[in-house]
């Protein structure tokens, strides 16, 4: 860990109303690492997230970026400084080509005054080659309508998307948990891709094994306060399993559940 | 030919050639393929045509404006009481109808956007509270709902010109083509419209002003309606609060089988122009065949039937894999 963090939170806590969404929590992320955040619904992750990503600013604590502290002073602020966050599900447009999907928002344009156009040529063939870059290579045309690619192919689209326009700390919000095993490969081949790109990647997923796949740094969320954190190696996959279930309930469940069975 | 099939124009081009054919060989007789059958129906495409463009995006950014037919009439009645009744010359009284076309564009969008209710209701309850008011309003003013307009030699010129038995309205027509193919296929504003209405959710996180492509797309409908109220103004020298009341389901009819979907996101101007042509082709070829024109409401109803079946059929070839 030579790299000094990208983006850090310094004892954040996030209340709205009387309910704590997130206390005391500190979490570091460093370029060319992927940070997994793990934890069951409900524990905060989506708080957490939010809070990085400028949707919320935290009642508490601090946000350090680039070494100095700051306050996003709105979602648009967070990605001009190269936050972009990946979702699920919401990111692609079905209907839509690859090509426009990949520029929207952001399209390449040539001619001048009410006669300049979308310049066609130039989105597909960058959308095309950021796609082959990440191993999608059975795509060969960027006219294709979106949905008509498979889920873990509109996540590298999304993704790639996102890389190419500068993001420097890289949100995924299980971006895995709708795919196949697969599907998920590409994802996470890619994520290590992105992580040779020096890009801090922040990686929420209840999959244990896809977590302990590709994960360098872990932080465990339960009811909105960092239960763990450790590095790569440190903990097994069962304690990782036994974090993310809420710690010590999971060995209560088992015997429960023999007392049923 | 399945590539043809994902097309959302293939089912309009398909239904436009058969009819065609049809009213070709059972009227060959009667004209109806000749210069003045096929000028015939074109003049009836193409008012409803210049409305059916800026609905066609729309509807493609995912919204409805039922609002349309009230906003035709009640923009001849704006150049008959400006002319007529007050003694205004008519340029001015255009340049009215078209801006209040669009202040009542951006009435719906305003609404719509800040409420987040159904276009749907609310420009349906702006067609009513819009050809309400021009009733009102016209019976105070001048003790009549429709009433004569004073019309300049240029207003005839640009508005109801002619040429032979061909209106000009039909240029305007080709005009509202050009710029919505423009629009749509070419420019960002259009890769916009396709968004809007294919994912909010995503087009707003991608930084697209979606309130701001609503707003502007009902404002394009006012104005294209307001030019259909002038333009019919100028061609019969009246202004009537009911013109246009056609229009409120002649316009989606034409646009969903011209290939966009009901729910947003899917579609092409090309399509929707070679369906406003169907129309044409439809309610003139049945005078020609000497049916009742009865007939014509039957005939679109199950075309708009066929229509939503074959587009629901297109969008899921549209989505399968590979090409």
């Amino acid at each position: 860990m030579s790299q000094s963090p990208i983006l850090e939170l310094k004892n954040v806590t996030k209340r709205f109303g009387n309910t704590h969404a997130l206390s005391d929590v500190s979490i570091a992320l460093t370029p060319g690492r992927i940070h997994c955040l793990l934890g069951d619904n409900g524990a905060g992750k989506s708080t957490l997230i939010k809070v990085m990503s400028g949707y919320h600013h935290a009642t508490d604590g601090q946000v350090v970026f680039d070494g100095e502290q700051l306050t996003f002073a709105s979602p648009r602020h967070a990605r001009q400084l190269g936050i972009a966050t990946v979702h699920q599900d919401v990111g692609t447009i079905p209907l839509m080509t690859i090509g426009r999907n990949f520029f929207l928002g952001a399209e390449p344009k040539k001619g001048f005054g009410p006669f300049s156009q979308l310049d066609k040529a130039k989105a597909n063939g960058i959308a095309l080659e950021q796609m082959q870059r990440f191993g999608i290579t059975r795509v060969k045309d960027a006219e294709q309508l979106v949905g008509t690619m498979s889920g873990g192919e509109r996540q590298v689209l999304a993704i790639g998307r996102a890389m190419y326009f500068g993001a420097r700390v890289l949100i995924l919000d299980e971006p895995t948990s709708a795919l196949g095993v697969k599907e998920s490969a590409i994802v996470l081949k890619m994520m290590k891709q992105v992580r040779e790109d020096g890009i801090a990647v922040v990686f929420i997923t209840h999959n244990a094994r896809h977590a302990m796949a590709v994960g360098d740094d872990f932080s465990v969320l339960i009811h909105g306060k960092v239960a763990a954190q450790f590095e790569r190696g440190e903990v097994s996959r069962d304690e990782l399993l036994n974090l993310m279930a809420g710690g010590e309930d999971m060995a209560q469940l088992e015997v429960d559940l023999e007392a049923v069975e | 030919m399945t590539r043809l099939l994902r097309r959302p124009e293939t089912g309009a081009i398909v239904a436009f050639l058969l009819t065609y054919l049809f009213f070709a060989i059972f009227t060959y007789t009667n004209g109806f393929v000749s210069w003045n059958g096929t000028v015939g129906w074109m003049n009836l495409a193409a008012e409803l045509g210049i409305v059916a463009v800026p609905v066609a995006l729309l509807m493609i950014a995912g919204e409805f404006d039922l609002s349309i037919g009230s906003t035709v009439g009640a923009a001849s009645m704006v150049l008959a009481i400006g002319t007529t009744h007050m003694g205004l010359t008519i340029w001015p009284m255009i340049v009215l109808a078209l801006v209040m076309g669009m202040a009542i564009g951006l009435a719906n969008g305003l609404v719509v956007v800040r409420t987040g209710l159904p276009s749907f209701i609310v420009t349906l309850a702006t067609n009513f509270i819009v050809i309400g008011a021009t009733m009102g309003l016209s019976r105070l003013l001048t003790n009549v709902t429709s009433s004569s307009i004073a019309v300049s030699d240029s207003a005839k010129l640009v508005f109801a010109g002619r040429w032979e038995q061909a209106n000009i309205s039909i240029l305007w027509w080709l005009l509202a083509i050009a710029i919505g193919l423009w629009v749509l296929s070419r420019t960002v504003f259009g890769n916009w419209i396709y968004a809007t209405g294919g994912n909010l959710q995503a087009a707003r996180g991608a930084g697209v002003p979606v309130e701001r492509v609503k707003i502007i797309l009902f404002m394009a409908t006012g104005f294209a309606a307001a030019l259909v109220g002038i333009i019919l103004g100028v061609q019969w020298n009246s202004g009537n609060a009911t013109y246009g009341m056609g229009y409120v389901f002649q316009a989606p009819i034409v646009v969903v089988i011209g290939g966009v979907l009901l729910s947003g996101g899917y579609g092409t101007v090309g399509g929707v122009a070679v369906a406003t042509a169907l129309f044409g082709v439809i309610s003139t070829g049945i005078f020609y065949t000497g049916w009742s024109t009865d007939w014509i409401q039957l005939f679109l109803g199950a075309l708009l039937g066929a229509a939503v079946l074959a587009n629901s059929y297109v969008r899921k070839m549209a989505l399968m894999g590979g090409r």
